[in-house]
């Protein structure tokens, strides 16, 4: 009864791998990553899609603050954006749709030397995956969530996403959808998000500026991003590119970022709507509450291998 | 009573005769919040410190508060391998427990009742069962005053359980301190006088005490908990240290317990929004390099289906623990039930291959979780544990384990590598191997993970070959977990004229049902399946010394005859003498409902 036909015994530690190992290099001898380094498959985006300039910026990123390719985690679900982990030479994971933040959470709480960015689109975060969305905002779990909002449904071919405005003439609505749209900004502030900013494709130094206060900040940092889906909704941001005709009104200077009904009235206008931080406050993450749960846990026990610990409470089922 | 021998010869002044037993059935029955599980509770920690077997069966509402409730310890000097057919006492509180019950004791079966609430005995019943009515709400009462009376009921009939069966009465008093240690010393204090109350009443009219063998199982460090305690602690054993789930009945001690002991391990188990968050979070955090658990029963498995899908896919190490109960839909949320088999093995879009694994007791669930976790590295695959509430919610002693052998440590290596494929086609075993992410990669070449097919690298691809080889590879890599499992050995001579296969909670009942039937002279021998899916090999052999193979499993008998096992071996061995024995009344199996039913098949 008590032989196990499946004993690790000839098991590493991960499963079987047994590879040529090579020696550590340290951190102070390696070089920050170049652009081409970094990048791994070519786009399969349609030429001029906005999302481009979002995987370009996150190079950049990368580049600029010398991360290295093993500590970056590149997380998506379903959608034309949520390709993004093909095209970046790091760990990435390509899970379901609408979960990629779930699958994030579990890579951000159960390993904290990792960054974790994880990427999609409208659809992914606000429809199937609208559930996940507040439930990491409000536990604050520490991850940096950039959507990249086309409003409309890319890869399936031009069905109305919960962005599209009334009105929006889609395969699904060929006579205009009628449902309200979903504000991201609000949705955001509402679930509990700790960290809320909004930027466009069109304004790069813009873009690469939110990924940066986004990556620092402790919490789970939100960015809704608008990227032009040139097939189906060409012209959808004009409003906010000022090359186009439209504004590109920031959040203005005075505006106290942790003024919870401020950045609601902020997030009010569509398009073009405030660029920049719109809400930020500090709010214990996730991963600390339960790293102090473990850490009062592990102040009686700390002393002892696991197999004592069990042992302890075993002998207490005599 | 089995084989009960009167010992002392009755004496004058009307003391009871006491007699010498090898085991007794007991069931309790009142109402969900009277604490009767507490009284079984203790009944089998002490059968477990004296050396005996035990086995405990219960049944609860699934109501929020309220509803009849039972609770059945089979006490054993010897071998115990179920909750029991009929019992040797009945303890009830209640008119309608009385009623509701009467039927499950034993003809001349002693029946002890709350004088105070039971009123009405019919006077054929009388001459059936021997009754003994105590007025027990008001003796509580008379022991520890008014105010505890509720709470004091069971404990009380707890004592005068103990007088019957003349039970050890410091290792008793030793388990109410224990249970009640912490709380305010009045909490244990009421609780020993009541107990003591229970214990000094005379039960005159008691025609008989009894009195246990000793145990065989001498020397045995034994050791008690419940099916869900087993398996979260094989878990922990095994080395896992991130989990998440959302609560559902009766996976929900599962996740309990794991939230609140993980951290003493330094790992955290999450209560998430849904089972969808659930299932991706442990995958998330099984990517992450550490095997993770999630789990569920019921409707929450069907949530995980996606998930789980992509894990095949993407072959990915994962343990998913499905506490099976009646279904489809909300189903019969607290009753046994082995009807997910077919989602277990075959849930999902797709051709997805996993492992299946079902343990067959409380100590198989511990050592199950373990053999899971290790499949799981081993074959880089998702592995399901199906249990179910028949096991889930039972209490058992068995040997305490040897947990400094057992105890692994499986948290991710971050060592730096040269180049890594995880899906190279060219792997001598053909089993996928993932690199957890921080692991630095030479040749800067970094594999991505993924619902796609894909190629060596994890890349997408479309082409209808690597999809064909991808398909072969996930499939072989299973086939050959398959011929490494060990195959069963038969329960009884190799050869005769009926086999019974049993899954799952239906070992003990099966190999009892054997027991008897070989007692009566019949051929009938048993085998038991433990690893699901997939299946091991060679069972055909076994198959062909028997005239009969019957499928017991608690599940419907389907379209076509077979019960849900009953199905795949059928598919896998195309032999008709394979039925399915099948019932779905939401109970565990009584050991005479076997018989008949293997009687009637054979004629």
């Amino acid at each position: 009864m008590t032989a196990l036909s499946f004993p690790s015994e000839n098991l590493t530690r991960t499963g079987n791998l047994n590879l040529t190992a090579v020696p550590p290099v340290p951190d102070g001898e390696r070089k920050g990553l170049t652009k081409k380094e970094v990048a791994a498959d070519h786009p399969t985006w349609c030429p001029g899609c906005g999302d481009f300039s979002v995987l370009a910026l996150y190079f950049k990123l990368i580049e600029k603050r010398k991360m290295h390719h093993e500590k970056i985690t590149t997380v998506a679900g379903i959608g034309c954006s949520s390709r993004f982990p093909y095209f970046v030479q790091a760990h990435g994971a390509h899970f379901i749709h609408g979960r990629a933040l779930p699958f994030a959470s579990g890579v951000s709480l159960s390993r904290p030397d990792l960054h974790v960015f994880v990427f999609g689109g409208d659809g992914d975060a606000f429809s199937i995956g609208g559930n996940h969305f507040s439930h990491t905002a409000r536990k604050n779990v520490k991850l940096t969530y950039c959507v990249m909002d086309n409003w409309v449904y890319g890869l399936t071919k031009n069905q109305t996403s919960p962005t599209s405005p009334i009105g929006y003439k889609s395969k699904t609505d060929s006579w205009g959808s009628g449902d309200r749209p979903i504000n991201p900004m609000k949705q955001a502030i509402a679930a509990g998000a700790t960290f809320v900013a909004r930027t466009t494709h069109t304004n790069p130094n813009h873009v690469l500026q939110m990924m940066e206060a986004a990556m620092d900040h402790n919490g789970f940092s939100f960015i809704e991003c608008l990227s032009e889906c040139v097939e189906f909704y060409p012209g959808a941001f004009d409003g906010a590119n000022p090359r186009k005709g439209g504004q590109f009104p920031e959040v203005p200077k005075d505006h106290d970022v942790t003024d919870e009904y401020a950045a609601y009235k902020l997030s009010e206008e569509l398009m073009p709507g405030k660029f920049g931080i719109i809400y930020k406050v500090n709010r214990p993450t996730k991963n600390e509450n339960e790293a102090k749960i473990v850490a009062t846990n592990r102040e009686k026990f700390a002393a002892l291998p696991d197999w004592q610990i069990l042992q302890k409470n075993f002998d207490r089922m005599k | 009573m089995s084989d009960a021998t009167t010992a002392t010869p009755a004496q004058t002044g009307g003391t009871p005769e006491i007699s010498h037993i090898s085991e007794a059935v007991i069931r309790i029955a009142g109402n969900s919040q009277d604490g009767i599980q507490a009284i079984g509770g203790f009944l089998a920690r002490l059968a477990g410190r004296s050396e005996q077997e035990v086995m405990t069966f219960m049944t609860i509402p699934s109501t929020i508060s309220g509803g009849p409730s039972i609770f059945q310890v089979r006490i054993g000097s010897g071998e115990v391998l179920s909750a029991g057919d009929e019992a040797d006492m009945l303890l009830c509180f209640y008119q309608h427990s009385y009623e509701g019950h009467l039927g499950s004791l034993k003809k001349g079966g002693i029946v002890l009742y709350d004088s105070d609430h039971v009123k009405e005995i019919p006077p054929e019943n009388l001459s059936k069962y021997r009754h003994i009515g105590l007025p027990i709400s008001s003796l509580v009462v008379e022991a520890i005053g008014g105010t505890g009376r509720d709470k004091g009921k069971n404990v009380y009939s707890l004592g005068l359980i103990a007088k019957m069966f003349n039970l050890d009465v410091s290792k008793l008093h030793r388990l109410l301190n224990e249970r009640f240690a912490g709380k305010d010393p009045k909490v244990a204090e009421t609780a020993i006088a009541a107990f003591n109350g229970g214990y000094s009443h005379t039960l005159a009219t008691a025609a008989e005490l009894f009195k246990f063998k000793p145990g065989e199982n001498v020397g045995h460090n034994q050791i008690v908990m419940g099916g869900n305690e087993a398996l979260a602690y094989g878990l922990i054993a095994a080395g896992v240290r991130f989990g998440a789930g959302y609560p559902i009945t009766p996976w929900s001690d599962i996740m309990e317990l794991l939230r609140k002991e993980l951290p003493k391990y330094g790992g955290s188990f999450m209560q998430t929004e849904d089972e969808i968050a659930a299932v991706s979070m442990a995958i998330g955090a099984s990517w992450g390099g550490r095997v993770a658990v999630t789990g569920s029963s019921g409707p929450g498995i069907s949530l995980k289906t996606e998930a789980i899908g992509w894990a095949v896919m993407a072959e990915i190490p994962l343990v998913v623990v499905d506490v099976q109960r009646g279904g489809p839909s909300t189903g019969m949320p607290t009753n046994v039930e082995q009807s997910d088999l077919n989602i277990a093995c075959f849930g999902g879009h797709g051709d997805s291959p996993r492992v299946v694994i079902a343990p067959s007791s409380v100590e198989d669930c511990f050592y199950t979780a373990i053999e899971a976790v290790n499949i799981a590295r081993k074959y880089s695959t998702p592995v399901i544990i199906l249990t179910d509430q028949g096991i889930a919610s039972r209490i058992e002693a068995f040997k305490m384990p040897e947990l400094e052998k057992i105890c692994q440590d499986i948290s991710p290596d971050l060592t730096a590598v040269a180049d890594h494929k995880p899906y190279d086609l060219a792997a001598t075993d053909g089993i996928t191997r993932h690199l957890a992410p921080g692991t630095r990669v030479a040749s800067g070449k970094y594999p991505v993970v993924t619902g796609l097919e894909h190629d060596e690298l994890g890349h997408p691809t479309g082409s209808p070959k690597l999809h064909v080889q991808m398909t072969a590879k996930r499939r072989n890599k299973l086939k050959k977990l398959g011929a490494d499992l060990p195959t069963p050995t038969v329960f009884g001579p190799s050869e005769g004229q009926v086999l019974l296969v049993s899954w799952g909670s239906s070992k003990g009942p099966v190999e009892e049902a054997v027991k008897q039937a070989r007692a009566n002279g019949d051929a009938v021998s048993a085998l038991h399946i433990k690893y699901i899916n997939p299946l091991p090999n060679g069972l055909e052999k076994i198959f062909e010394a028997f005239t009969h193979v019957l499928v017991v499993e608690l599940n419907d008998e389907g379209f076509y005859g077979y019960g849900q096992l009953g199905a795949v071996l059928r598919g896998r061995y195309c032999d008709p003498k394979i039925r399915g024995l099948t019932k779905v009344d939401g109970l565990t199996w009584k050991i005479r409902e076997i018989l008949d039913r293997v009687k009637a098949m054979t004629k």
